[in-house]
């Protein structure tokens, strides 16, 4: 047995109080100890890197057929980073499998039993998974990048970091996937259910546009350029050239991230109040 | 020690826990009865600070659960069979957990190596049976070496060997002067595990006693008389003092007589008896005694005429 009836007591307690390192520590074996991290992580390389060496590839391919307009609009660094639309929703899935994984299996029990400090859980939670998917992200859509200049160079012309706004659209969109990644954690605290948490993600990224573009025109230019899909193709462009977005107003590059922030941070923020008032 | 003073939960219009209040002492096992849906799961999650009470508090060791500095070294819970991801191994099940504490692998390895899943720690627990679920969670409840353990059914699920584990667990560790906290909805696994026992119905306190002393109180002796002549034999019980009730199996039931005057009365009279059988009543019988106003579904509850047939659905049953 473990220990003897004279160690039983609160007297042998160490001194201090549970904290962040020892959750942090946790919620890192949480993450990298379930095959779901794993796959929705080599999905996410599939979709950024194999989309944006696809469409690189196969610009190069058509290039001399292709018209005049394409070839004066075109941004290698956007085409190279076309796998970002796809990622958007990979990522979107693992931020919400983080959370939501807790309350469908009753492992969320667990975990606050151990830290009853739910802000605490939630923002140590947040931080691991934003720092997983800032060192992905960041890989792969610098990966995607160099891999779609070197299929575009000889047949096309091709992009440099050191050209105007290449290496801001690079990093920019990396940071764009993490962002979109805490929205998602943000909805699944908030809902909570796998299914429920990915339908609202999916549709906040992808049918919400659609239904925006049913829409009269006048409506479509004041609200479109608030969508986070939009936001993230604008960071992913080195210029907005009118072609690209059909026209629609745009905000810029920064300013759309900040407001991506404004997202995510408002629903982890609702999450967290829900979670301290909800029973687990 | 666990307090609970006044515990209130409700869940929409349903009144879950009602004013409960008890404590659970120290260095014994105490049993936490109540039929199904009687409010002891939500009980021990409000114990435990995973449910809000809308009234009342429970505390342990003197504190609200969230005002523990070490909870998992002062409280263990086992509340439910695999609340564990199913993609992830025994071990760093209770890795993940140990790390909010700093509790070393060292301690992870002797929990498995005690509730016996030493050598299935690195599979994943999605592969295991709801007896292995249940060692896991108990693992989990001892990692931080409390002295306050709470388990909700623990040997549900678990074959005769598991229970028989279960049981010595429970006594070895209120044997080490760990308050232990058991919750049953069987008054006969009670009977063999616990000391003391909180009753509860519809949630509300219905019993908070000693177990030895419940049964000595509830439990009726009585005597089961098959005799061929029972128009002869009933009347010289009764005038005897004894009550009988005529059983739908043909025998009588006797209370208020002993079998050795039954036995002698019949002799007297020439009475000829087939069988002459002293009982006790069960505890199961005395706890359904005591419950019996406060079964949430029980079937002696009168409803509409689809509500009242248990049996299997025949040709007209609609659904």
């Amino acid at each position: 047995m473990s220990a003897g009836a004279a160690a039983i007591g609160t007297a042998r307690l160490p001194g201090g109080h549970y904290g962040p390192l020892g959750q942090l520590r946790s919620e890192w074996t949480k993450m990298r100890t379930v095959r779901s991290t794993i796959w929705a992580l080599v999905a996410t390389v599939v979709a950024v890197i194999g989309i944006g060496a696809l469409a690189t590839a196969v610009t190069a391919a058509h290039w001399r057929s292709g018209g005049i307009v394409d070839r004066v609009n075109f941004d290698p660094t956007a085409r190279s980073l076309a796998g970002l639309f796809l990622g958007q929703i990979v990522i979107g899935v693992l931020g919400v499998l983080v959370m939501s994984a807790e309350y469908g299996t009753g492992t969320i029990r667990a975990t606050l039993s151990a830290v009853p400090n739910r802000p605490l859980v939630l923002a140590c939670k947040t931080a691991v998974f934003a720092l997983v998917a800032l060192v992905a992200s960041e890989v792969l859509t610098f990966g995607a990048f160099f891999l779609g200049q070197a299929l575009l160079r000889g047949s096309t012309p091709y992009a440099t970091l050191g050209q105007p706004g290449v290496l801001r659209a690079v990093v920019g969109a990396g940071l764009v996937l993490t962002v979109l990644g805490l929205f998602a954690l943000g909805l699944a605290t908030i809902i909570r259910h796998t299914a429920g948490a990915l339908t609202a993600y999916v549709g906040l990224l992808l049918v919400l546009p659609l239904i925006i573009q049913a829409f009269p025109q006048s409506f479509q230019h004041s609200v479109m350029k608030f969508m986070p899909l939009v936001i993230g193709e604008r960071m992913a462009a080195t210029r907005a050239t009118t072609h690209a977005f059909g026209g629609i107003p745009l905000l810029s590059p920064w300013v759309g991230f900040a407001l991506l922030c404004v997202y995510s941070a408002a629903v982890l923020v609702i999450g967290g109040i829900l979670m301290v008032r909800r029973d687990a | 020690m666990i307090e609970a003073h006044g515990l209130t939960k409700h869940y929409g219009k349903t009144l879950a826990v009602d004013s409960l209040s008890f404590e659970v002492r120290p260095g014994q096992v105490t049993g936490f009865l109540g039929p199904n849906g009687s409010g002891k799961s939500t009980t021990m999650r409000m114990i435990m600070g995973l449910d809000r009470p809308d009234a009342g508090e429970a505390r342990i060791n003197g504190r609200p659960y969230r005002d523990l500095p070490w909870p998992l070294h002062e409280v263990g819970a086992l509340l439910e069979a695999k609340a564990i991801h199913p993609g992830r191994s025994a071990f760093n099940h209770l890795w993940m957990l140990a790390q909010t504490h700093g509790i070393g692998r060292r301690r992870v390895d002797e929990v498995l190596e005690l509730v016996g899943l030493a050598e299935v720690a690195g599979r994943r627990a999605g592969k295991f049976s709801l007896g292995m679920g249940q060692r896991l969670g108990i693992a989990a409840a001892l990692l931080g070496d409390p002295a306050v353990l709470l388990f909700d059914e623990p040997v549900n699920g678990l074959d005769p060997e598991g229970i028989l584990w279960v049981r010595t667990l429970l006594r070895h560790l209120a044997g080490e002067g760990r308050t232990v906290f058991v919750s049953s909805h069987l008054m006969s696994e009670m009977a063999l595990t616990a000391d003391h026992v909180v009753v509860i119905g519809r949630g509300r306190l219905i019993a908070d006693r000693p177990v030895a002393e419940l049964v000595a109180d509830r439990s009726r002796q009585f005597v089961r008389v098959r005799t061929p002549e029972p128009q002869r034999l009933v009347p010289l019980l009764e005038s005897a003092g004894g009550q009988v009730d005529p059983g739908t199996d043909g025998a009588l039931t006797v209370t208020g007589l002993g079998a050795e005057a039954i036995g002698d009365l019949a002799g007297e009279h020439g009475v000829r008896l087939h069988e002459l059988t002293p009982l006790q009543a069960s505890l199961e019988e005395a706890f359904m005694d005591l419950t019996r106003d406060s079964v949430e579904f029980g079937a002696r509850q009168e409803a509409g005429p689809a509500a009242t047939v248990p049996s299997a659905p025949g040709p007209g049953a609609a659904r």
